[in-house]
């Protein structure tokens, strides 16, 4: 079955200069395993498409029940000369739970 | 606690206990009745405030340069003869990075407004003077991010300054000052200093330096850890409006409980902590600050109590041989401009104006290092991840950068005319035209060290 990740999980997004940060937190610990499953840095470099110029890394925590992602070259150069709305990324984490992945546990 | 600020901590007589650390102020421009709550509505022990943004040295640099008075956190010195009284009734000290480019200045209005608080000045993070002679010596800084050396913004760097550590800040403690100034300490060494005061530890406790890091890190964005920006039932966290800010619990073996005060607005629970630990997040097994690398994967997180969740395990690391150093430069200058469509085909009028704007642009051969549109309401935030069918209204929304300013100043004032000669139903131009701003950039690099040396200076 496909969910949204929204539906088992939550994040919070960031910057670092023109790399954003987003947080994945499953609300139950018994998802964990399926979202490091699911949740691949090459998903969540296509989920993103053209809006990530550079590359996705992934970092695990499962004493949080979380993944860290870091997409480079995300925020149109980043800090105080990006000319976008969001030059801090802060909003992408909500676009992130509307990826849609396989619900099988 | 309930040491007198002439004690020298705790530790030395051996009977060391729990300490409540809280942050006031995430950013510069956050809440200013929170520090005065928070100082009212409950127990600290010692209220920390953190002003300093990535490029807020550079905005504090140029108010300097146009009045040596000035350069630091305006709002201070005012909130410190707000809760003067209350800081001395009740032994809260306040630790600070409001002191910018000019803690010395920031200490003499505080002792103005506040004329009974003893002030000890951290200084020495500021290095501007000294990037000739750290270029001479071979220090490239090369910026973190793009790796760039700093040789090719010799001429346009507008600040420079060391991320310093907790030590100096608990220095400045133990002299028993009631505020304890500093200009760009690292967020996170603010609330550490008075564990290391507290607690006796040492420099190469790494696991209890590691531990007060992440408590620092847990509370330095404010709200953020205490239901504020939280996707975990936002509509159902209590009163937002009252919402209390964050309280470490710190004991003297490195485990803490982040709470808040009994009453206030707002939740805390390990759901939100989380989300905070992730915030601005990079390697977690290496979260370096200057004065241990901190392993987000040894977090332990419980649940104990209605808004408590204490917090264990914390392992450290060594700490880093460079210290970062935040510089800021003159980068170009940049506007941005808008105009409002209203439905049917709200979008596609938006577009057909970017259109027009660019055509006439390009015949009047502006040159511009970028130009970005977005259609605020459809796509401005997610791309081409937003779904949507035929808004209502759409915000047109072009932004261009230049290092030529005379050319940006063109740009904007080629908005409006399309009120009446672009596609029907234009409206929302009452700002009129959009300014010109300046672009000052962050430019993150290291030196080593020991080229960085921390002094206490005491007023009052």
């Amino acid at each position: 079955m496909k969910v949204p990740l929204g539906k088992i999980a939550h994040t919070r997004s960031g910057d670092k200069g023109d790399t954003s940060n987003i947080g994945v937190i499953v609300y139950d610990l018994k998802d964990y395993p399926l979202l490091v499953n699911e949740l691949t840095a090459e998903r969540v470099k296509a989920f993103f498409g053209d809006l990530v110029k550079g590359k996705v890394e992934r970092f695990e925590l499962p004493n949080l029940g979380a993944l860290n992602f870091l997409l480079h070259e995300a925020l149109g150069g980043g800090g105080t000369a990006a000319l976008r709305i969001d030059p801090q990324g802060k909003t992408l984490g909500a676009a992130l739970l509307r990826v849609e992945i396989d619900y099988y546990i | 606690m309930s040491l007198t600020p002439e004690t020298c901590g705790a530790a030395a007589s051996g009977d060391a206990r729990m300490i409540r650390i809280a942050n006031g102020q995430g950013f510069w421009g956050d809440w200013l009745e929170a520090p005065v709550r928070l100082i009212e509505q409950g127990p600290i022990d010692y209220l920390t405030l953190d002003y300093l943004a990535e490029v807020t040295m550079s905005i504090l640099q140029k108010q300097r340069q146009a009045d040596p008075t000035l350069g630091y956190a305006r709002d201070f010195p005012p909130l410190i003869g707000r809760i003067a009284k209350r800081m001395l009734d009740r032994n809260v000290r306040v630790i600070a990075n409001a002191g910018g480019v000019n803690p010395v200045a920031c200490a003499e209005a505080v002792r103005k407004a506040a004329p009974g608080i003893k002030v000890a000045i951290v200084l020495g993070d500021d290095v501007l003077s000294r990037i000739d002679e750290f270029l001479g010596k071979g220090y490239e800084m090369r910026n973190l991010d793009t790796c760039a050396p700093l040789a090719t913004i010799r001429d346009r760097i507008l600040s420079a300054n060391a991320y310093t550590g907790a030590f100096p800040l608990a220095e400045a403690i133990a002299t028993g000052a009631h505020v304890i100034l500093a200009g760009r300490a690292a967020d996170p060494a603010l609330a550490l200093a008075p564990m290391i005061h507290e607690f006796g530890w040492r420099e190469t406790d790494w696991n209890k330096l590691a531990a007060g890091t992440v408590a620092g890190h847990i509370i330095e964005c404010g709200t953020q850890a205490t239901g504020g920006n939280c996707q975990v039932g936002w509509q159902n966290i209590p009163d937002l409006a009252n919402i209390g800010y964050p309280i470490v619990e710190a004991e003297p073996d490195g485990t803490f409980v982040v709470t808040k005060h009994p009453g206030t607005g707002g939740r805390v629970h390990s759901d939100i902590v989380k989300e905070q630990l992730l915030y601005e997040l990079g390697d977690p097994k290496n979260f370096i600050a200057p004065d241990c690398t901190a392993d987000f994967t040894t977090i332990h997180l419980d649940d104990i109590g209605p808004d408590r969740v204490r917090v264990s395990g914390i392992q450290g690391r060594e700490r880093p041989t460079n210290l970062k150093l935040s510089i800021s430069y003159a980068n170009g200058w940049k506007a941005i401009g808008t105009l409002v469509f209203s439905w049917p085909q709200a979008l596609e009028k938006a577009q057909a104006a970017d259109q027009i704007v660019r055509s006439r642009m390009k015949q009047l051969d502006l040159q511009f290092d970028e130009i970005h549109t977005e259609y605020f309401g459809a796509n401005a935030c997610h791309g081409h991840i937003a779904r949507f069918s035929d808004p209502p209204e759409i915000q047109l929304r072009i932004g261009v950068r230049s290092s030529n300013r005379k050319i940006v100043d063109r740009f904007t004032r080629e908005l409006i005319p399309l009120v009446l000669s672009g596609p029907p139903g234009a409206t929302g131009y009452g700002e009129g035209r959009p300014p010109v701003r300046e672009i000052v950039s962050y430019w993150p690099a290291l030196v080593p060290r020991g080229e960085i040396k921390s002094s206490i200076e005491v007023l009052g």
